[in-house]
C-alpha cells in the first residue's frame, strides 16, 4: 500500500516537471542514444551493422506498449474516479502509441529487408499480432470520432482503451510462443539475451525514448487542454 | 556505404522524420491556438466599451 503510495506520489513529482527541461531531457538523450548506437556499440556477430537498428526498433515497440497501457491506466481512473481529465489524458496517451506503434512497423519492415529478404511476413506471429494491436488502436479513433463529445463517448473510449490492453502480453509473449523462431527473442525470464556495451546502449536509447514520448504527450495534453478550455470561453463569447 | 548501412540509415531516418512531422503538427496547432486566444483578447475590450456606461452612485 505504501509502495502504491510512493508510486502515486513520484508521478505526481514527474507531471510537475517544466516542459522545456523535459524538451532539452529528450534531445540530450536522443542525441547520447544514437551517439552509443553508432559510435559505441560493437557490430553483432551474425547479423553485423544492420542489428543497430535493434536499439530503437526494440526501444519504439516497448514505448509503445507503455504508452497503450498508460492509456489504459487512464481509461481505468476516468472509469473509477471519474475524473474529467483523464479521458483526454488517456486519448493522448493512445495517440502517441499509434505513433510509436507506426515507428515499430516502419522500422521492423526495414530490418526484416535485410535480414529476412522480405519487407513483411505473414507467417510470423509477432508481426501478425503486432498488426492487430495497431489496428485495434486504430478503431480507438474510429469510435471515439463516431460519438459526440460528451460522457458516452468519454465511457465507451475509456472501455474500448481497457480491453486493448490485452492484446499487450498476448503480442509480447507470442515470440516466446511462436513455433519457428525467425524473430529474435531478447528477453528472456532470465533477462535480456546481451550484455556489455550492447546492453548499455539498448538501456540508454530505452530510457531517450520513453522521455521523448512522455515529453510529446506532455506537449499534445497540453495543447488538447488549451483548445478545450479556448472552446469553452468561445462559448462564453458567443 | 553497403546495403546495410543504407537500411539502418533509412530505419534511423524514417524515425527522425515521423517525430520531426509530429512536432511541426503540433507547433502548427499550437500557433493557430495563440491566433484565437490573441482574437479573444481583442474581442474582450471591444464588449467592455459596448457596456453602457454607469453614473457614479451618490453616497451619503
Amino acid at each position: 500500500m505504501s509502495s502504491a503510495a510512493a508510486t502515486i506520489r513520484a508521478v505526481g513529482r514527474v507531471s510537475r516537471i517544466p516542459l522545456p527541461v523535459l524538451a532539452v531531457a529528450s534531445l540530450v538523450l536522443v542525441t547520447t542514444a544514437l551517439a552509443f548506437v553508432f559510435f559505441v556499440a560493437p557490430n553483432d556477430a551474425n547479423q553485423g551493422f544492420s542489428q543497430r537498428i535493434f536499439y530503437f526498433h526494440v526501444s519504439i515497440a516497448i514505448t509503445a506498449y507503455a504508452c497503450f497501457a498508460g492509456g489504459a491506466w487512464q481509461a481505468l481512473r476516468h472509469l473509477w474516479k471519474r475524473d474529467p481529465r483523464a479521458d483526454l489524458a488517456s486519448y493522448v496517451c493512445v495517440h502517441q502509441g499509434l505513433i510509436f506503434g507506426t515507428l515499430v512497423l516502419l522500422t521492423g519492415s526495414i530490418w526484416a529487408k535485410i535480414s529476412w529478404g522480405r519487407w513483411w511476413l505473414w507467417s510470423e506471429d509477432q508481426l501478425v499480432l503486432f498488426l492487430v494491436l495497431f489496428l485495434f488502436y486504430c478503431a480507438y479513433f474510429m469510435l471515439r470520432f463516431s460519438i459526440d463529445p460528451g460522457p458516452q463517448r468519454a465511457n465507451l473510449s475509456a472501455v474500448y482503451a481497457l480491453f486493448g490492453v490485452v492484446l499487450i502480453p498476448v503480442s509480447f509473449a507470442a515470440i516466446r510462443l511462436a513455433k519457428n523462431l525467425i524473430h529474435p527473442v531478447v528477453f528472456t525470464l532470465h533477462g535480456p539475451n546481451f550484455g556489455g556495451w550492447i546492453l548499455v546502449t539498448y538501456c540508454i536509447a530505452q530510457i531517450a525514448l520513453l522521455v521523448l514520448a512522455y515529453t510529446l504527450y506532455r506537449l499534445e495534453l497540453g495543447g488538447k487542454r488549451l483548445d478545450a478550455r479556448l472552446r469553452r470561453l468561445r462559448e462564453a463569447f458567443a | 556505404m553497403t546495403t546495410a548501412e543504407k537500411y539502418v540509415t533509412a530505419a534511423y531516418c524514417v524515425v527522425f522524420a515521423v517525430v520531426l512531422v509530429y512536432v511541426l503538427i503540433m507547433a502548427l496547432k499550437l500557433q493557430r491556438l495563440e491566433r484565437e486566444v490573441d482574437e479573444l483578447a481583442g474581442r474582450a475590450p471591444e464588449e467592455d466599451e459596448e457596456e453602457t456606461p454607469r453614473e457614479p452612485a451618490r453616497v451619503g
